[in-house]
């Protein structure tokens, strides 16, 4: 591990202004610390946000949430109104990790989950996110957990999170304070980039933007739906994953909202596959209709073919119980 | 004033002391007796010792696959804060690991690199991440050569297995003949993947010289050869060299011959001038450790219009490094669990620049019957058979090939008890016919042998003049329970509870003993604590003036002839008597090996192909229980081991460069808690008087024998859907699953 200078912020604008010193925010720590004994990740310095004030979760008068940054993923999978209203966010939650790192995972951390690429986490590989320039060795490679979507001729890392795809779902926004002290709200379909030929850039946050809080709007009306394929029955990551929200009326889909883990770049959501179900009865016809929308664009690499087939069946699934 | 007992197994122990002490202690379900000590974090582990002036090396590994060392740049990182030194002695350093129980160096030298993270280099400094940074810097500069990676590719140039007194081929009457004129046959191809044992500690060395003597405290299985392993590697004399292995965090295999971190580490010491530890990271752990080789493996099966065996073909495709000679024995079971006067049972090695390939638990059954249990429930499928009804036609009398009899056999047995405790009986034959909602539910059942080991073994057995026992020996408890059934033996034959008897394992200062492997540390190492006693025994009966028969111990008091006296009093100034077991005429003229049968429940989504164990039986046949909760516990964990073979456990190898790719616990899958269901273990009773004067057989490596083939049977009864290729992910299963 390279030597970091540590400092323990008082308060979110203390946290902003060590800005430009290689500075990594610090709260749980679940996979900072690991990346950082990898020497994947090499800050100089350390900011301690783990004592901030941002550790409630507050009703908003819009009828949502205000998640702040550092509530811990065990602490708002339990909570009674997310359990009652976000079923599918406490789902999610519980399918991820295990209950010690939910227990000190943060909800802002947790946004910020890098890649469980295999070669990304070695550094004796070339890695495009990693070192930027130097190639990718999972194209070619090993590919079993690898994306299907959003890739790029530079990057095929599959975002790992469970907790940003109930999120991507649930519409939420991600609130955050600035270097310079302003406040930003960044709508989560915004908050993240694909690969292209800069893998190394996840998000659109500024060099030293703080996540302070998260805000879910209401929850969209229907049944609520966080289902995880996985290769192990727990403490594993996404093969493919499914957070739905579905409501029908008089036997017709009025809305719908749908987003995917395991598959891309980013947790993934693509509208079109919502449009193309809104109006219809729910039938098979329909949803592999949706499914084979979403997956229009699918590339396998090899080993990771499987995700496709895999997707469309649990996407029938999904909808048929989401819709039953 | 020590006198030793031996004995050389020539011929059987048909009365054990162990039935006629009076302490209560045998087979008593005793919890281990350092387990408060390992869960309160008080138990000393090899990486632990507080040693003063201790300095932290970083093991670097070839970021490469094959080829030559040109440069180290080491003046790039010696002038960093806190590094002292890097250290690169290409000619002692070991290329591999060695394999258990071999009293040779470990190949040596590292400028040829043969595998991607072979240990060339070692930084020192003050601190650990000080170390970790100077060694991530460290450049190795290197001329890359064409190397051997990818088995699919290279499989027909393959060389035919040799290794110690393994046969690595047979040829018996005519198999294609017998296939050629069966009744019904089946001819089939299994694989099975890389594995990694994934013990808990990774290996650990500190290296401590004093006086020209190197101390060693080590995570090792098998100290006293693993001691001639290190100072032939370092070409100092034995006599210079201590290992000290008290706790060991879990080996299975992977710990049985010195690692590279144990060479670097005291080749470092010694150059530095102070002690030296060496921790290997978890992915060193993964890359340069050992590997259970994956297998290709062609299983013929061959029977007569009754179903009864006449033919029997196991050829296995294996791997390993260039120059080593062992190869994962998947026959090793077949050549006696299977009887058919028509036999082929060979092994062939493809040369690899992977690493090292290997002892995992239960190195040949594990895999072996993965592939044979499994093509036997297929050929039961194809003829309408019960696998139990199966084995009721063809049990043998005897050992199918040496024609020797069984020192006993109870694999039927275990069958019929594991059937009716399971419920064998609802299970529909007929595939893919049971649904619970998403879930399609099958049953499989597969059977369990394992080979019965005895090694030499001593130990030395003191009772001091408070009349407490001590038990020394350098056999080792790699979680197991050596610590407490050799405490149980002791205290049986002793007559004292288990508070007042010290058992001190895991130093070659004491006598050898057989170190953990093979399933051979209870019979082997406990024997000899039995011999120490009875010898201590006849001395106590000579002190009370009767014979050791009239002699009866409990509770440090001494009883004969209506007269009592304590331990502590007969003893006078102390006693002392070593126990000495070898293998000996038994070994050929029984077959010795212990039995089981394994069933198992699991439910395969019908969306998603997921594998999920829904509940899974064993019953087991190994001699006389010591203890009937470490023994439940080694078979609990034998089969969960089998579930990780079965669904998870794969290690792969990049075919571009061997590395191995999942090499974190996050991606190479061993089973969790979630995926480890309600398991159950029973024991048949059983003494087996061949095996050792304890009369218990091995139990560590049975469990996993055969475990993963029930569960890839029960797949196969769950979707109709025969997997060949471990382990059994959704992946495979997936086109085949029934049309959403």
């Amino acid at each position: 591990m390279k030597s970091f200078v540590y400092e323990k912020a008082t308060s979110p604008q203390d946290a902003v202004r060590f800005v430009g010193n290689g500075a990594k925010f610090i709260a749980g720590g679940t996979n900072l610390l690991d990346l950082m004994k990898l020497q994947i990740e090499t800050p100089e310095t350390l900011v301690d946000i783990s004592r901030l004030n941002l550790d409630r979760i507050e009703d908003t008068d819009a009828g949502g949430l205000l998640i702040g940054a550092l509530v811990p993923n065990s602490d708002l999978a339990a909570d009674a109104r997310v359990r009652e209203r976000y079923e599918v966010l406490s789902r999610a939650l519980l399918a991820g990790a295990s209950g010690q790192l939910r227990n000190k995972a943060t909800t802002g951390g947790n946004l910020l989950q890098r890649t469980r690429c295999y070669y990304f986490y070695d550094t004796a590989m070339a890695c495009n996110k990693r070192v930027p320039g130097s190639g990718c060795s999972a194209i070619g490679g090993y590919t079993r957990i690898l994306a299907v979507l959003g890739t790029s001729a530079a990057c095929i890392a599959t975002h790992p999170g469970d907790m940003p795809v109930a999120m991507r779902a649930l519409d939420a926004t991600i609130v955050t304070l600035k270097a310079d002290g302003d406040r930003r709200r960044i709508s989560i379909h915004d908050f993240y980039r694909l690969p292209g030929d800069t893998p190394h850039i996840e998000t659109g946050l500024e060099p030293g933007e703080l996540i302070t809080h998260v805000e879910l709007p209401p929850p969209p009306p229907g049944r609520q739906l966080y289902r995880k394929v996985r290769d192990r029955a727990s403490y594993a990551f996404a093969l493919v994953s499914v957070a739905g929200v579905v409501s029908v009326e008089n036997g017709i889909i009025a809305s719908a909202c749908l987003a995917f883990g395991g598959l891309g770049p980013m947790p993934w959501r693509d509208t079109s596959v919502e449009a193309l179900l809104l109006g219809h009865a729910p039938s098979d016809a329909l949803f592999a209709q949706a499914a084979d929308a979403l997956l229009a664009s699918a590339k396998g690499q090899g080993a990771n073919d499987f995700k496709i087939p895999l997707t469309k069946r649990t996407l029938i699934a999904s909808l048929r119980e989401l819709t039953a | 004033m020590s006198d030793t007992n031996n004995l050389v197994m020539d011929l059987p122990v048909p009365s054990s002391l162990l039935d006629i002490g009076a302490q209560g202690l045998i087979g008593k379900p005793l919890s281990r007796s350092e387990g408060p000590l390992k869960v309160t974090g008080r138990a000393t582990y090899s990486a632990e010792y507080a040693i003063p002036d201790l300095a932290y090396g970083y093991l670097v590994g070839a970021k490469f696959g094959r080829g030559k060392i040109t440069r180290v740049d080491a003046d790039a990182v010696r002038g960093l804060p806190g590094v002292i030194d890097v250290i690169t002695d290409f000619a002692t350093f070991i290329r591999n690991p060695q394999q258990g129980g071999e009293s040779k160096a470990p190949a040596q030298g590292v400028k040829d690199v043969q595998y991607f993270g072979e240990i060339v280099a070692i930084v020192l400094a003050e601190s650990y991440e000080a170390a970790r940074d100077a060694g991530e810097r460290l450049v190795v500069e290197y001329e890359e050569a064409e190397g051997r990676f990818d088995f699919e590719a290279l499989k027909a140039d393959s060389e035919k297995g040799t290794f110690n007194n393994i046969p690595g081929y047979f040829h018996q009457g005519d198999l294609d003949r017998a296939v050629a004129d069966a009744h019904a046959s089946v001819d089939v191809v299994y694989t099975t993947p890389s594995q990694n044992s994934a013990a808990m500690e990774p290996h650990a060395s500190i290296a401590v010289w004093e006086e020209g003597t190197l101390t060693l405290y080590g995570s090792y299985q098998m100290p006293s050869s693993d001691k001639l392993q290190l100072a032939k590697a370092l070409g100092v004399s034995a006599k210079k060299v201590r290992i000290i292995a008290v706790y060991i965090g879990g080996g299975f295999g992977s710990k049985l011959g010195v690692a590279p971190e144990s060479v670097a580490a005291a080749v470092a010491a010694k150059q530095l001038g102070r002690p030296i530890k060496a921790v290997m990271t978890r992915p060193q752990v993964f890359e340069t450790t050992v590997r259970r080789a994956s297998t290709e493996q062609r299983v013929r099966f061959s029977v007569d219009a009754e179903a009864r065996l006449t033919g029997v073909g196991h050829e296995t495709k294996t791997s390993n490094l260039p120059g080593e000679s062992f190869f994962e024995p998947a026959g090793v079971g077949t050549h006696f669990a299977y009887p058919g006067d028509n036999r082929v049972i060979n092994h062939d090695i493809v040369r690899l620049n992977l690493l090292l390939a290997g002892s995992m638990r239960a190195p040949g059954e594990a895999s072996g019957m993965m592939a044979t249990e499994a093509a036997l429930d297929e050929l039961c499928h194809k003829i309408g058979l019960d696998p139990i009804e199966f084995w009721r036609r063809n049990e043998p009398k005897e050992a199918p090939e040496e024609k020797v009899p069984w020192s006993t056999r109870q694999l039927l047995r275990c069958m019929e008890e594991g059937a009716e405790r399971f419920g064998w009986d609802v299970r529909n034959p007929e595939p893919a016919q049971v649904r619970d909602g998403e879930w399609l539910v099958g049953m499989g059942m597969a059977a369990a042998v394992r080979s019965n080991m005895l090694m030499k073994s001593a130990a030395t057995v003191s009772i001091d003049p408070d009349g407490r026992a001590t038990i020394a020996t350098d056999m080792t408890d790699i979680g197991t329970g050596t610590y407490t059934i050799l405490g149980q033996i002791a205290g049986e034959l002793l007559g004292l509870p288990l508070d007042r008897i010290s058992v001190n394992l895991g130093d070659t200062n004491s006598p050898p003993g057989a170190g953990s492997g093979g399933s051979w540390g209870a019979g082997s190492s406990g024997s000899s604590v039995y011999l120490a006693c009875e010898r201590l025994r006849e001395r106590l009966a000579a002190a009370m003036g009767c014979v050791p028969d009239e002699l009866t111990l409990k509770d440090g008091i001494a009883t004969a002839r209506n007269r009592q006296i304590a331990l502590a009093e007969l003893v006078g100034e102390g006693l002392e008597a070593t126990g000495q077991i070898a293998p000996g005429d038994m070994e050929t003229q029984r077959k010795q090996a212990s039995y089981g049968a394994h069933f198992a429940e699991v439910g395969v989504n019908a969306t998603t192909g997921e594998v999920r164990v829904r509940r899974m039986l064993g019953v087991f046949s190994a001699g006389r229980i010591l203890n009937a909760k470490t023994a439940r516990s080694q078979c609990l964990g034998g089969m969960t081991f089998g579930i990780g073979a079965a669904l998870t456990e794969d290690l792969v190898h990049d075919p571009r460069n061997g590395k191995v790719v999942n090499h974190d616990l996050g991606e190479y899958h061993v089973p969790v808690n979630a995926d480890v269901p309600q398991l159950e273990v029973h024991f048949l009773t059983e003494r087996d008087q061949f095996a050792n004067p304890l009369q218990a057989k091995g139990i560590g490596e049975l469990g996993i024998s055969g475990a993963g083939a029930a569960i890839g049977n029960a797949v196969f009864n769950a979707t109709g859907i025969r997997v060949r290729d471990y382990p059994i992910t959704l992946d495979k299963l997936l086109d085949q699953l029934p049309p959403i």
